[in-house]
């Protein structure tokens, strides 16, 4: 009936296709994800007594448990690395990937309220999800540069920082990525079936030990190592690790082979939240 | 003038019980229960839902074949009864859920306020959920930089504005949200039935608002609302749904008079369960509210009389009987009381009418106490048992705030009033 698309700023329509994704709107709501970053910081630390300094208390027990358990007790390797040096480096990347997971994978469930009153982009919440877990990881981060700048002052720890430090920011991205698709699936799935959520909690933890975060993948079998690396977040932590202490199992076709599953895992999530957002607000 | 909003055969359809019950053991006991040639343990859930009794299938639609056009400039009443896509048509114009069926094309932002402060973290201040509410509801930052005295100012409650939100009143949470999106920046402006938190000083500052942003700025209002008096304050035309479909779409006069005059009557009261009343040796069966000559009435036009019937039972012989009625304002405040004279009476089935000629009553909703006795005991007591809803709109087109009545009072300062 209407020739002439162009006379209206907006059509809505019953579904659209699936592979529209509307950039210059999400780039109009660039600042609702600065405000939504800015939230979660704020009201993260309101009305605590140590404020931003509860981001450093979880992973310096994490790493002194880790210390005794698997690196005492079980007496894990990890390729020569000093120990808190080790875990601390793995940690806090695990912590990033799994809170992006997990918040992302509940985005629907959380925002079910201002979803079902008000319209703008939904991916804009997975997004501020992933940059507000990333100022945490910041913080996170500088812990670790401190932890490594006293074993180099004190401990006569030798750094050993090559090229491969470029690989590092390079593997947060992937991190991020991977997180952010995997977990917009999940919350997809969970509009429809609640049930999911409470497997992702712990999904994600047992995640963890498939994962070289407690070991380094240099410890494992030849035979099992190829297993191993099916798990696209293995090269990644490896990556981490070659970049920032030198010490790491990471070849290039395991490095492409994780970035073609991180953007393919992507798109399966932009894809099926795109098409899960428009309907869901009838569901919840 | 150009047309704003162009609605091509909008339908919504909700599936009962048939999107998944909502977790996956129920669904895996559903699909299980089928598979053994069972019943479908969980869809009577969803057909209790299903208001229009479209018996055959699960299928509901709260919206079917709508169409219509908006010209720039309009402000747009919507009405209809609870459940007639009121809601569900601003939703899918607002863009949070999308139409099963049909286009809507649409010349211009819209920003859309079926709640007042969403996204409001109540751990931020004033200013920073001014930012965080005015970027959810589509502004950017600079836009809402630039109109931020404007709005700390229209909400009234500078004082407290670096103060978290969490520590404000519920009055003052709803002036600085209303704020936020009175100065939104759009050329559509959608706003769902809102208005009604808030205190009357409030209230009327914002109507005026609406008022200015339809007719001062050339915006386009679509305006969801019970209250005819407010719709008819502010739109010059009306959409009037009814189970999902539009009936009516013309001038605001026209349609508030059909919708009036088509409403099923919610005026009337049975109370069904006698069991429940095993206890009493009378109770109230039915109330009706009517006009003098019968019908049932569900908005009486101010200034019309009306009628109460109170059917009742007595299952003994009572001396001195009496049945009385009570007006009650919202707010709980008895405003009239009658009660009929005494008389002994048998045991059996009655009808009393109570005959309101005399009484005035403003625009509002009032409840009614109907109350059976003898001289020295109460037999029941039913509180609120009814709503009387007064609407202003009455054929005559004076300003419903002023009636004449037969007893005038007389004037004893002339100077300050005027009298039309």
């Amino acid at each position: 009936m209407h020739s002439d698309e162009k006379d209206w700023s907006l059509i809505i329509k019953p579904r659209g296709n699936i592979f529209e994704l509307n950039l210059e709107e999400l780039w109009h709501y660039r600042d609702l994800v600065w405000l939504l970053v800015k939230r979660d910081f704020v009201s993260f630390y309101k009305q605590t007594i140590f404020g931003p300094i509860w981001f450093f208390i979880q992973p310096i027990f994490t790493t002194i448990i880790f210390v005794l358990v698997f690196g005492n007790l079980a007496g894990f390797s990890t390729d020569g690395l000093p120990q808190p040096l080790f875990y601390m480096t793995n940690i806090v990347a695990w912590n990033y990937f799994a809170d992006c997971i997990n918040k992302t994978s509940t985005v629907f469930k959380d925002n079910a309220q201002i979803f079902g009153k008000v319209y703008f982009p939904r991916l804009i919440m997975p997004f501020s999800i992933v940059i507000s877990n990333l100022v945490r990881f910041g913080v996170q981060f500088i812990l670790l540069i401190i932890m490594i700048a006293y074993y180099i002052l004190f401990r006569g720890y030798h750094p050993n920082f090559t090229w491969y430090l470029l690989l590092y920011p390079v593997m947060i991205v992937l991190m991020a990525a991977l997180g952010l698709g995997a977990g917009m699936i999940i919350s997809a799935m969970t509009t429809k079936y609640r049930d999911l959520s409470f497997l992702v909690s712990f999904g994600v933890q047992l995640y963890m030990y498939i994962t070289p975060i407690i070991y380094p993948l240099s410890s494992f079998p030849a035979k099992y190592k190829k297993i191993a690396l099916l798990n696209p977040m293995s090269p990644i932590v490896e990556g981490m690790r070659l970049g920032l202490l030198g010490k790491g199992d990471l070849t290039m076709g395991t490095f492409i082979y994780t970035v073609v599953i991180v953007l393919a895992i992507l798109t399966m999530g932009i894809i099926i939240f795109n098409k899960v957002e428009k309907t869901f607000v009838d569901t919840v | 003038m150009s047309t704003a909003i162009k609605v091509e055969d909008l339908s919504k359809v909700y599936h009962l019980g048939e999107i998944g019950t909502g977790t996956l053991s129920r669904d895996i006991e559903r699909w299980w229960a089928l598979l053994r040639g069972k019943e479908d343990p969980f869809l009577r859930l969803g057909e209790s839902n299903d208001r229009t009794k479209k018996g055959e299938s699960n299928i509901v639609y709260s919206l079917k074949d709508i169409s219509f056009d908006i010209q720039q400039g309009d402000a747009v009443g919507v009405i209809g009864r609870n459940g007639a896509g009121k809601s569900t048509l601003l939703k899918i114009l607002s863009r949070v859920t999308s139409p099963t069926k049909g286009n809507i094309y649409v010349k211009g932002r819209i920003a859309s306020l079926l709640e007042v402060g969403t996204g409001f973290h109540p751990e931020l201040t004033g200013r920073e959920n001014i930012y965080l509410n005015g970027t959810i509801l589509g502004m950017r930052k600079k836009e809402i930089d630039r109109r931020l005295d404007e709005i700390i100012d229209f909400s009234g409650i500078e004082r407290y504005i670096d103060t978290p939100v969490k520590r404000y009143s519920s009055g003052m949470y709803v002036r600085l949200a209303f704020a936020v999106a009175a100065h939104l920046i759009s050329e559509i402006l959608i706003v769902d039935e809102v208005l009604a938190v808030g205190d009357a000083e409030f209230q009327k500052k914002c109507l005026g608002k609406m008022g200015e942003v339809s007719k001062g700025q050339g915006r386009t209002v679509l305006f969801v609302s019970h209250n005819m008096h407010m719709i008819q304050k502010l739109c010059n035309t009306c959409l009037y749904l009814k189970e999902g479909s539009l009936l009516m779409h013309r001038d605001t006069q026209g349609v508030i008079g059909a919708y009036l005059n088509n409403k099923t009557f919610q005026s009337s009261v049975v109370f069904e369960n006698e069991e429940n009343n095993t206890h009493l040796l009378g109770f109230i069966k039915r109330v009706d509210i009517k006009t003098l000559n019968g019908q049932n009435i569900d908005e009486i036009p101010v200034g019309m009389p009306w009628k109460l019937v109170v059917q009742f039972k007595l299952l003994k012989d009572f001396p001195e009987f009496r049945i009385a009625s009570g007006i009650v304002t919202s707010q709980e405040m008895p405003l009239w009381t009658v009660w009929s004279s005494p008389s002994d009476i048998k045991a059996g089935i009655y009808t009393a009418e109570f005959i309101y000629n005399k009484i005035f009553l403003s625009t509002g909703t009032f409840s009614l106490n109907i109350g059976l006795s003898t001289r020295a005991n109460s037999i029941q007591y039913l509180e609120n048992c009814c709503n009387l809803n007064i609407s202003s709109a009455s054929e005559v087109t004076l300003d419903p705030q002023i009636y004449k009545t037969e007893h005038t009072g007389s004037i004893i300062n002339a100077t300050e009033v005027t009298i039309f």
